[in-house]
C-alpha cells in the first residue's frame, strides 16, 4: 500500500471514525483486510491516536465552562517549555495545551463545570506553578465550530428528489 | 371551447413532444416521504463558499444590471484562460466565447443556430434528455445511435458511420456521459473526428463533466486537430463547482457560430444574470481546490458504488467520469422501469430508469453517487436487499451469484 492510500484511509477515518475496513477498501478500491492491517499498524504507530465522537453537550443539555488561558512561563534550561508544560496538561481539567508564538507562551483550555471552579483552578493550580509568570483567562461564550465541524444544523440538502 | 380545444393552436411539434422520462419518475418519487435519492443529477455539495461570498459582495456593491450580451469580459477571460491552461485550447474572448443560462441554453443555441428543418442530428445514446427535444424544436431530426455495455458505452465511428445519410449535419457528443459515465478512449475520440471531417459534421461537444474524471485527464473534442473549428464546445459550472441553481454556462467555438449563438441569445435571454457571472468569475478563478476536493470525494463513492453493484450480482462497468453509475439490472428480471418503481415503492430509493435516456438504456439504471456517503451507504443496503429479495421470488432460478 503506498502513501496516498493510506492518507486517504486517514481521511475517511478522520471523518468518520466509525467506517469499517472493509468499507473503506470498498471506497479506495482496496482489499478490506488489507485496510484492516494497515489502520493496525497506523494505530501501533500512534498515527491514529484515538476514535472519538464530537458531542454538543450544550444542546444535550449540559452547561460547561471551558476557557482559554493564555500562559507566560520562563522556560528552563535544557527542556525549554516542555516540563512547565507537562505539569500543566497533567491536571484532568485541562482539555489542552498548546505552545504559541506571540505575547504569550502556552494557550492552555481548560473545563469545568461552572466559572467558579475554573476561575478557581486557574488562581490555585495554574498561576501558583513555579515557572508560570502570569495568566489571562477567557471564558467562552459560545462555541459555533469545532476541529473543522459546524456545530449549527447545517445546510440541508435541498435538491430536488429526481433531475436531470 | 373545451379547454383541450387550445391544444389545437400549439405548434405540433411542441404539443407531440413526450415529457422527459425523468419528469414522470420525479412525480412519483416527490411525493413519498423518507426517499434517499440517487436520482440527482446534480452535486450534493452545495457551491463552495468563497464563491457564494463573491456574489454576496457583489450585491452589495450594487452589480444588478444587464452585462453585455456575450458575458462579462473577466468572466471570459477566466473561462479563455481556464480552457487553455487545463487543455491548450485557444480562443479569442472577443470572438469566440459566449456566456450562457447554463450549458442548456448553450446546446439550444448551437442546435439552433446550425440546424435547418430537416437536417439530421445524430446522437448517440444513451443520452442526456435534452438533445433530442431541442433539435426537433428548430425542426431537426434526431438520429439515435446505440452504444452498448459491451464496448463501455464507447461511441464508435463504425456506429456513427452507419446512422449518417446526405442530411446529416450535426452530431452530439457526451463526454464524461450522463447517464453512463463513460468517458470517451483515444482512439474512439480520434476516429470521431477523423469521421466528422470526413463526412462533414459539425460536433456540438456538450463537455459539462470534464473536470469530474476519475483516471485519464479530459481530452477536449476541439483539441485534436482539424476539430477546434467544427467543434461548438459546450461547459458551465453547474457540475465541478457544484453551482447548478446559478445557470451559467459557456459556448466556445468558431466566431461565425459564436455570432450566430450571440444573435440568438441576444433577442431571447439578453445576457446571463450577472450575480452568477460574478460568482463564475470567482469560481474559476480560484475554484480550483474545491473542485479537487469533490472529485476526491465523488470517486471513493464512485469505488464503494461500482463494487456494491458487482457485488449483489448486477454488472456495472467502471464510470471514469461524471457521477453516474450505470449497472445492468436485468438480471433480476426485471425492466428497468420495474426496477426503479418497485425499488422506489418497497424500499425508498430513487434511481431514474435507463430507458429514460434512449432505447440502449433499457436494462439499467442510472444511479447518481452525488450523495453523502451515509445515504449513499444506507441507500446500498437497501438495493441489496430488495435485489435479494426480488431474485429469491424468481421461480426456477438460483438466486442471484456474485459477480459476473
Ligand atoms: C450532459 C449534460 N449536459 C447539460 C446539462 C445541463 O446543465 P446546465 O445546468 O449547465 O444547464 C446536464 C445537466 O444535468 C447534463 O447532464
Amino acid at each position: 500500500m503506498n502513501g496516498t492510500e493510506a492518507r486517504a484511509i486517514l481521511e475517511l477515518l478522520e471523518g468518520n471514525a466509525r467506517l469499517a475496513a472493509e468499507e473503506v477498501g470498498r471506497m479506495l478500491g482496496l482489499d478490506g483486510s488489507e485496510v484492516g492491517a494497515k489502520i493496525r499498524e497506523l494505530e501501533e504507530r500512534r498515527i491514529i491516536i484515538k476514535y472519538q465522537t464530537l458531542v454538543n453537550w450544550e444542546r444535550f443539555g449540559d452547561e460547561k465552562v471551558s476557557a482559554l488561558i493564555e500562559v507566560r512561563v520562563a522556560p528552563q534550561r535544557d527542556v525549554g517549555f516542555d516540563a512547565v508544560a507537562e505539569r500543566i496538561y497533567r491536571y484532568p481539567e485541562v482539555t489542552g495545551v498548546r505552545l504559541m508564538s506571540g505575547a504569550y507562551d502556552l494557550a492552555v483550555f481548560v473545563e469545568g463545570s461552572s466559572l467558579k471552579e475554573v476561575s478557581l483552578f486557574v488562581a490555585t493550580k495554574l498561576s501558583t506553578l513555579e515557572d508560570v509568570l502570569s495568566t489571562t483567562t477567557h471564558f467562552v461564550l459560545r462555541s459555533y465550530k469545532h476541529e473543522g465541524v459546524i456545530l449549527d444544523d447545517g445546510e440541508a440538502d435541498r435538491r430536488l428528489v429526481v433531475a436531470p | 371551447m373545451k379547454n383541450d380545444g387550445w391544444r389545437d393552436y400549439l405548434n405540433p411539434v411542441v404539443r407531440d413532444m413526450p415529457p422527459s422520462g425523468i419528469r414522470r419518475f420525479f412525480d412519483l418519487a416527490s411525493e413519498m416521504a423518507g426517499v434517499i435519492s440517487l436520482g440527482v443529477g446534480e452535486p450534493d455539495f452545495v457551491t463552495p463558499w468563497h464563491v457564494r461570498e463573491a456574489c454576496i459582495w457583489a450585491l452589495e456593491k450594487g452589480y444588478t444590471m444587464y452585462t453585455s450580451n456575450q458575458g462579462l469580459p473577466e468572466l471570459r477571460n477566466e473561462i479563455a484562460r481556464n480552457l487553455a491552461g487545463r487543455s491548450g485550447l485557444q480562443y479569442d474572448t472577443q470572438k469566440e466565447i459566449l456566456v450562457t443560462v447554463g450549458s442548456s441554453e448553450a446546446l439550444d443555441l448551437a442546435l439552433r443556430a446550425v440546424v435547418v428543418p430537416g437536417d439530421e442530428v445524430v446522437i448517440p445514446e444513451p443520452c442526456y434528455v435534452s438533445y433530442g427535444p431541442v433539435s426537433q424544436f428548430s425542426g431537426g431530426v434526431p438520429v439515435y445511435v446505440p452504444t452498448s455495455v459491451a464496448d463501455n458505452f464507447q461511441v464508435t465511428a463504425a456506429r456513427v458511420e452507419k446512422a449518417l445519410s446526405p442530411r446529416s449535419k450535426v452530431l452530439v457528443l457526451c463526454y464524461p456521459n450522463n447517464p453512463t459515465g463513460a468517458v470517451m478512449e483515444k482512439k474512439n475520440l480520434w476516429e470521431l473526428a477523423e469521421l466528422a471531417q470526413a463526412r462533414d459534421l459539425i460536433v456540438v461537444s456538450d463537455e459539462i463533466y470534464d473536470n469530474l474524471v476519475y483516471g485519464a485527464p479530459h481530452t477536449p473534442l476541439a483539441a485534436i486537430p482539424g476539430m477546434r473549428d467544427r467543434t461548438i464546445l459546450i461547459n458551465g459550472l453547474s457540475k465541478a463547482y457544484a453551482m447548478t441553481g446559478w445557470r451559467l454556462g459557456y459556448a466556445a467555438g468558431n466566431p461565425a457560430f459564436i455570432e450566430a449563438m450571440t444573435k440568438i441569445h441576444q433577442y431571447t435571454m439578453l445576457c446571463a444574470p450577472i450575480t452568477a457571472q460574478m460568482a463564475a468569475i470567482e469560481a474559476l478563478k480560484s475554484g480550483g481546490a474545491a473542485v479537487a476536493r469533490m472529485v476526491g470525494q465523488y470517486d471513493r463513492r464512485r469505488r464503494l458504488v461500482v463494487r456494491s453493484f458487482n457485488d449483489m450480482g448486477l454488472y456495472c462497468f467502471e464510470p471514469k467520469g461524471a457521477f453516474y453509475a450505470f449497472p445492468d439490472v436485468s438480471a433480476t428480471g426485471l425492466t428497468s422501469e420495474e426496477f426503479a418503481e418497485r425499488l422506489l415503492l418497497e424500499e425508498k430509493v430513487a434511481v431514474v430508469p435507463g430507458g429514460a435516456f434512449g432505447p440502449s438504456g433499457q436494462g439499467f439504471v442510472r444511479c447518481a453517487y452525488a450523495a453523502s456517503m451515509e445515504d449513499l451507504s444506507e441507500a446500498l443496503k437497501r438495493i441489496a436487499r430488495f435485489v435479494r429479495r426480488v431474485s429469491s421470488g424468481r421461480p426456477g432460478r438460483e438466486p442471484l451469484a456474485a459477480g459476473r
